[in-house]
């Protein structure tokens, strides 16, 4: 579809999409699907979000697991983190999402290792307490350098009731070192946000309040990073910059993060939150109980970037606020020399993205300054939240959908025809076959980092060796091709 | 009745916030307003009305209370 989309025609297109369902099925998926209308303010009058997802559809959710191992708590470095049941789980979300870190792999970071109990048939008939104390023992002997231990359960351990917070709290007082049982069993909730919601109030509960009382040297500047994981180096890439504009970064939570630097971040001035999904209760509760203020982000595209800094020193003196206008300054004109190479080449190309946490809505800005346009967004696992601050970024008359099933998606895109798909590693391959150019924007596609005047570069480069790439042409084999032109002609 | 969380807006006036039904707007008014006695009604912009049982202002906000939905959209 070559021409602008307009409200009537995306309208048209979803009902032309849920025709194919059975009456109730239908009915359930209209209410996730929407056409952005920048007149309304709350998301919550034309999208529902959060639902369990219907049977029978393909869904790319994950589990309450996936948010609190996989998300939350596995880019914590110092921290050891038990896959507390069967061996699967720890080993399908082992490192796969590339949150780097600064140490030595086995030694004082653990964040690429599968730490499992194993549970065999005998430990879901005798319970896995008495493996869960052996395994803590084990680990205490083989990894003296770790920081804290979290038990993070899987599905069988909620089953059969195992009590995995007195073995931690015995443990912790034998081996000395804080271990935190974490109740993210797969089955809870709809999607891996109960997951991040179960691990920040783990944090909150055996983490946060540790260093209330100790002596900490403050500064008037300290900041903390939340909801930064580090993917390809991102935290890094976001740190220089608010490091160069003269502010302390306390903790970075959980991207390279330790133990301690989570303990100490009661004691920062302003809390710094990229993604919101999966942190912001934990912002809340400290502005709650400590009056830390927290601010929302975004380090993708130089304009927003900019802007971000700015709102950023806002809340600091003049220091800051030159600090701020200085490293926009420093990087502008290699900001202006990436644009200017890569724009010409990427000028009015069409994104659709699908993905989790902040990126449908934050990558906008790093689009457009590339002369892109996002023509449809959504969410695997967002809330109402998610949705309001999403229409506000997105254009009017473009589609925005919830927890998509494979089939309307590839319709969408067989529609819509877009020049770029974000999107996930169970998307990439279908659409690969499609002959549609794809990033995956879970982990960059093994690229990154993308935050930050660093990252936008990199961004930028992977669009365009994306996008124009000479392979895209060589999809259909040579006795269609002649077909294939027609059809080019005829459209 | 539902957990809530009353927050400052950076602009003036309180922001309400539900986190299981991730309700939040801002605070159009509120019952009562004094020192001694806080809290009551609370009308929200979305037309939703809640009711917290009043007790002298909170020093600090955020403040995470107990609200009742008497009215509206949720």
């Amino acid at each position: 579809m070559s021409e602008q989309l307009t409200r009537e025609k995306a309208q048209a297109l979803i009902e032309e999409v849920l025709e194919v369902y059975p009456e109730k099925a239908k009915k359930d998926r209209a209410k996730h699907l929407m056409v952005n209308d920048k007149t309304i303010t709350q998301s919550k009058k034309c999208i529902t979000s959060n639902r369990k997802s219907l049977p029978g559809v393909m869904t790319q959710r994950g589990c309450a697991y996936a948010g609190s191992k996989g998300v939350v708590w596995g880019p914590i470095k110092d921290i050891i983190d038990i896959s507390h049941g069967p061996v699967g789980c720890g080993a399908y979300s082992r490192g796969g999402r590339r949150n780097y870190f600064a140490g030595t792999s086995g030694v004082d970071a653990f964040c690429d290792i599968n730490f499992t109990s194993d549970f065999q048939e005998k430990d879901i008939v005798f319970g896995g307490d008495k493996k869960l104390a052996k395994l803590i023992d084990e680990l205490e002997m083989l990894f003296p350098l770790s920081r804290g231990i979290s038990v993070q359960s899987e599905c069988p351990v909620g089953l059969i009731g195992d009590d995995i917070e007195a073995v931690s709290k015995k443990k912790a007082a034998e081996i000395g070192k804080t271990v935190v049982p974490v109740r993210c069993e797969g089955f809870r909730g709809v999607s891996q946000s109960l997951g991040h919601h179960i691990a920040n109030d783990a944090v909150r509960d055996w983490i946060l309040s540790a260093r209330d009382e100790q002596p900490f040297e403050q500064t008037p500047y300290d900041v903390a990073i939340l909801g930064d994981y580090n993917i390809g180096g991102d935290a890094w890439a976001s740190r220089i910059l608010l490091e160069e504009m003269g502010l302390r970064v306390v903790a970075q939570w959980s991207g390279d993060g330790t133990l301690t630097e989570m303990e100490n971040t009661p004691k920062v001035k302003l809390n710094l939150l990229h993604c919101y999904r999966s942190m912001n209760y934990i912002a809340r509760h400290m502005e709650e109980k400590y009056g830390i203020p927290w601010l929302e982000y975004n380090f993708f595209g130089p304009t927003k970037i900019a802007e971000s800094l700015r709102e950023i020193a806002s809340h600091f003196d003049a220091t800051i606020q030159e600090g701020a206008e200085r490293v926009i300054a420093r990087y502008k004109p290699a900001m202006d020399a990436v644009i200017a190479k890569y724009r010409a080449r990427l000028e009015g190309k069409k994104v659709m993205l699908y993905v989790g946490g902040l990126r449908p809505r934050h990558t906008v800005g790093a689009y457009e300054d590339l002369g892109m346009e996002v023509i449809g967004a959504g969410y695997e696992f967002a809330h109402n939240d998610d949705y309001d601050r999403t229409m506000k970024d997105m254009k009017d008359a473009t589609l925005i959908y919830d927890d998509v099933t494979g089939y309307e998606f590839e319709e969408f895109v067989r529609q819509l025809k877009p020049d770029l798909i974000g999107s996930g590693i169970k998307e990439k391959y279908a659409f690969h076959k499609m002959a549609v150019p794809f990033r995956q924007l879970h982990s960059w596609d093994y690229s990154g980092p993308y935050h930050g005047f660093d990252g936008f570069a990199i961004f930028a480069r992977d669009m365009d060796m994306t996008i124009n790439n000479p392979c895209w042409n060589l999809f259909r084999p040579p006795w269609q091709k002649d077909t294939a032109e027609a059809d080019l002609k005829a459209a | 009745m539902a957990n809530i969380m009353i927050r400052k807006r950076a602009e003036g006036g309180l922001v309400f916030y539900l986190p299981k039904r991730d309700i939040e707007d801002i605070v159009s008014s509120i019952e009562f307003d004094t020192p001694e006695k806080w809290g009551g009604e609370l009308r929200l912009a979305n037309g939703g009305v809640y009711y917290i049982d009043p007790i002298p202002a909170p020093a600090r906000l955020p403040v995470s209370l107990r609200a009742k939905r008497l009215d509206g959209v949720e």
